[in-house]
Parts: structure tokens; sequence; C-alpha cells
């Protein structure tokens, strides 16, 4: 018999907040254990949480770029459980009117573009940090993390290969970080993943008994850990066993999945209205307000620069890997700037400088209107081509404009027949040798006249000008 | 109702006598939670909250936490910072 896997995918993001979602405490990654804590996230009775505007701002961008449904009435409820990383006993999450329902995200797979819909995301708390290494009878907790804001993408089962799992979430994270609600660093686990995975015979329209593998921060594990699901399961059921409804845990080391524990079902959570919290309402006017800061998606924006400015794939999607990339190139091309020269820069020196600066191009020094007038004085012969390096990098360094720069440093280009005239000579005079093997046939020795005249005049001299002249003059 | 199933949710050890006390008790509730559903509440809004109150935010900005001491006082075991609880897993 054939199987076909069905696969559901949960991806949890955390949201770019600088505080907690519901009190004021720093989300900030890698503090000292406990010292991000405060009565609210640890669960201290009689605290009341108040909800982070930015949380809600966030999660509507994420619905609005995944096509969702804008709810214009979300409430928030109690997950019950008990775990030493949940200080209150339960987790503030969403259940019933989540803040956005249905949407989509088209994946690219081996049978070409597939929809994967989406079911909803919803808003809830992270929880703590379980230790459990360093000791053989105890387990450690951090609560640093208890109360971050995250919110949870959940598809529906309509993945059914590994590697649209892996192209699932890599385009979720895409996504996010462009519109800047998520860093998506998986090692640090602000991107995550939990995968529902089971098989049924193929053309049998009931799902098989789900497996949920939990936990999966890199894509590497979602494929290896979705492929070794659907092998076991498989294997179980050809071999007569039966699939149990559990929790599963990849281990790397091993590369298998083990259980965890055996799943609590959904009503074992006896989720019910969080009183603390009040209802959320979004008119249209914030929506609208929302969809406008949420801008162009990368997609859409690869795609544009494809047909607008004939651009390669390959320099697409480096300009909309992150957005503040294809922001600075927008401003560039917007100030006048030849899209490929444009591209070419930022490919080039740009990410040379950044890179030995450890810095982000969200804080590049370098404004791109600065490129546009730089660009234009190479075209009026103002500095050369390889002069332009020059006056690029010291724009980087300075935030000062070509114009400055190349006046400052003293780099306009001489293009004056005469002073360059007179350097020229004296390099002949000093160069019998070379003259007489160029007279003799050795055109490469041009090279090395242009050379000297470039190293005399500290690269700034027109080397059109130069040519001319030292042709005339041999 | 099993009365076993939801000690475990609660995380409650029960004696047997009082296995027997709590699933009458507990009987009573339901009985009487589900005479409430003889109501046709078909058109009432469902409530999320008594108060007319919505929108409640704050701002996305710091406030200082507690020192780790102080927050770490009602853990009844910490060890270099971290609460310290029974092994979870194997």
């Amino acid at each position: 018999m054939k199987y076909e896997a069905v696969i559901g995918l949960e991806v949890h993001a955390q949201l770019l907040t600088e505080t907690k979602i519901f009190c004021g405490c720093s989300t900030k990654f890698g503090s000292e254990p406990n010292t991000q804590t405060c009565p609210i996230c640890i669960g201290m009775p009689g605290v009341l949480p108040v909800l982070n505007r930015k949380a809600v701002e966030y999660i509507v961008r994420t619905g609005l770029a995944l096509g969702c449904d804008i709810s214009s009435h979300s409430r928030f409820a109690r997950k019950n459980y008990f775990y030493p990383d949940l200080p209150k006993g339960y987790q503030i999450s969403q259940f019933e009117l989540p803040l956005c329902e249905n949407g989509y995200l088209d994946v690219s797979s081996d049978e070409g573009t597939r929809r994967i819909n989406l079911t909803r995301i919803h808003l809830e708390e992270d929880a703590g940090k379980n230790i459990h290494e360093g000791s053989v009878n105890n387990s450690f907790v951090d609560l640093n993390r208890a109360g971050v804001s995250l919110m949870e993408i959940v598809s529906e089962p309509d993945i059914r290969r590994p590697h649209e799992a892996v192209e699932f979430v890599k385009k979720i994270r895409e996504i996010v970080r462009y519109i800047g609600v998520c860093d998506g660093n998986m090692e640090q686990g602000s991107l995550r993943c939990d995968a529902n995975v089971s098989v049924r015979p193929e053309g049998q329209s009931e799902y098989g008994v789900k497996a949920e593998i939990k936990n999966m921060n890199s894509f590497k594990f979602i494929e290896s850990a979705v492929e070794y699901e659907i092998y076991r399961q498989i294997k179980t059921l050809k071999e007569g066993g039966k699939i149990i409804q559990e929790t599963r845990l990849w281990n790397t080391e091993r590369g298998i999945t083990e259980s965890m524990r055996s799943k609590e079902g959904s009503h074992d959570y006896r989720y019910f209205p969080d009183p603390d919290l009040m209802p959320v309402n979004l008119d249209s006017g914030w929506i609208d307000k929302l969809r406008n800061e949420t801008g162009e998606l990368p997609e859409v924006r690869r795609n544009r620069y494809a047909a607008d400015y004939a651009m390669s794939e390959e320099d697409a999607f480096l300009l909309t890997a992150d957005r503040h990339t294809s922001e600075w190139f927008e401003k560039a091309v917007l100030a006048g700037c030849d899209p490929k020269v444009t591209v070419n820069w930022i490919k080039g020196d740009l990410m040379r400088l950044l890179n030995e600066d450890g810095r982000q191009i969200s804080d590049c020094p370098l404004n791109p209107v600065h490129l546009a007038g730089m660009l234009d004085l190479v075209k009026k012969g103002t500095i050369s081509g390889k002069i332009a390096k020059t006056v690029f990098e010291e724009m980087y360094r300075t935030g000062n404009d070509a114009e400055t720069v190349v006046r400052e440093k003293g780099l306009v280009q001489m293009s004056d027949e005469s002073g360059l005239e007179t350097i020229i000579d004296e390099i002949l005079a000093n160069s019998p040798g070379e003259i007489e093997r160029f007279r003799a046939g050795d055109q490469k020795l041009m090279g090395f006249f242009v050379g000297q005249v470039m190293k005399n005049t500290g690269g700034k001299a027109n080397p059109k000008i130069v040519n001319e002249l030292l042709r005339k003059k041999l | 109702m099993n009365i076993d199933h939801l000690a475990l949710l609660a995380r409650l050890e029960l004696t047997d006598s009082e296995k027997i006390l709590f699933s009458s008790q507990v009987e009573n509730v339901i009985t009487y939670i589900d005479k409430l559903n003889e109501l046709d509440t078909g058109s009432i809004e469902p409530t999320a909250h008594i108060l007319p109150v919505s929108n409640v935010f704050r701002e996305d900005e710091l406030k200082p936490s507690l020192p780790r001491e102080i927050a770490l006082q009602n853990a009844p075991e910490e060890q270099d910072g971290l609460y310290c609880v029974p092994k979870i897993i194997e």
C-alpha cells in the first residue's frame, strides 16, 4: 500500500517588542537568568496584565501580509496546564476569536507552486526556559522568557512533503523579518516550529492519527524530523502497529524522533476567557493604518524589480533579503541612480564596508542620495570610476556627500591637458628604456606609462585624456 | 466525569474517601450547569467580559524588573539564580 503524509505546522514567532506582552519587563535575549521578571510575569496573586499595543499591531501586520481576515473583535483565553516554566498554571493565549483567521502562503514544491492555507494567527505569552542539565534530581527554571510576546501561525494540514514544510517556514521567516515584526533568529528561538504529522493510505480522505513534533529550531531539523516521522509512521503501520497521538521530540544526535509525553487532548486545557484582559476591537481605520505600514512584500518587490529593472533573480533576492537593504536601494533609485549600477555598489563596496564594521544596513552612515550625487560626478567626468571607489568609502566613513568629499580630499579628476602634459613629459624623460621597447613593438608597456601617470597624480588623472596624450607623444 | 482524571489535571492527590465526596459534589455542579443549558441563549450576544470596556493597552515601554533576590524569595529552592524544581524529564 502507498501512503501519503499530511503535515500541518505551527510556527511560533517572537515579536520584536521591547517589553513583554503584558508587563514592562525587557525581552532582551541572553541576560542573567531571572533578572527580567516582575510580579505580573511570574504570576504573583492580585496582579493585572495589560496588553502591549505594539504586539497587537505586529500580529495584525503579519496577518495582512499573509492575506488573513483581521478580526474586528478578539479576546484572550487561559490555557490551563501545569509545568514548571509556566508560573501562573495557565498560559494567556487566544482560543475563540483570535486576531487573524484564514490567509494563505504559496510555496514552491516539486509539484510547482502549492498553496498552503492558514487556519489562524493568534497572540500568546511565551513560557520560561527549563534547564535539565547540571543535576540528576532537579531541573532549573529561568523565567526571563516567561511573558514574552509570541504569535503562533497555524497552517491547515495542507503540506505533503518535508521540503514543503521547510519552504513554508523559510517564507514565513522571510516575511516576518521583512515587515520587521520578528528577527527570525532560529538559534535563539525567536522563530521555532511544531509539526503535526500523520500518514494515510493514498486516496483516503480521513486523516490518520497524528503525532506532534515540538520545538524545531532549524530548517535542517524540520526536514530531517518530518522525514523521519513519516518513515516511522509508515513502517509502524506496515508492521501492523498503531500510531498513538503523542508529542515527540527530535533527537539531533540519534537522528530520530522520540516520544515525550502522551498528549493531553485539547479539552484538557480547559480554555476559558481571561477575565483580567479586555477584548480587543480593531476598527477599519486602525487596520488601514497598519496595512500602509506593512508596505510591499518581498515577493511582490522581487517581481517588480525583475519586470521594471530586468534584474537577475539573484540580485532581486539579495536586495529583498531584508527590508532595509531594499529600502536603501529604493531611495538610491528614487534619487536618480541607475538600478543596475546601484545593485553593484550595494553588492560590492557597501556590503564589504558594512561587514568590516559589523554594521547593519539599517544604520548605514552612507545616505543613498549621496550615491546619486557621486554617480553624477562620474558621469560629468569630475571624478574617475577608480576614484569613485575612494569617494564611496569616504562618504561611508564621514557621512558627507560626494562633492564635499571630492573637494576636501582634492579628488577632482585632472582633465587639464597642459598639466597632464608636464607630468607625462617628465615620466617619459625618465623612461628611455621603456620608450625604446614600446616603439620596438611592446604594446603592453602602454599600461606601464598610464600606471606611472596615475601614480604621479594619485589616481586623479582622466584616463581617457592620458591615453590620448601618451599615444600622441609616443 | 472521572475524578481521577480531574485530580490529575489539577495535580491533586485525593484519598479514596475524598474521591467519593468530591465526585458527588462535582456531579452536583455539573447538574446545575446543565440546568443553565436549558435556557435559550440563541438571541444573546456572547459576553467576553462583564464590563463594557475594550482596547486597554500599554505602550511598549520598559519598566524596571524585580531584583533577582526578591523575585526568587518565594521559591522553595533556588540555585545559581535559578528556580530549582524536581526533575521533569528522564
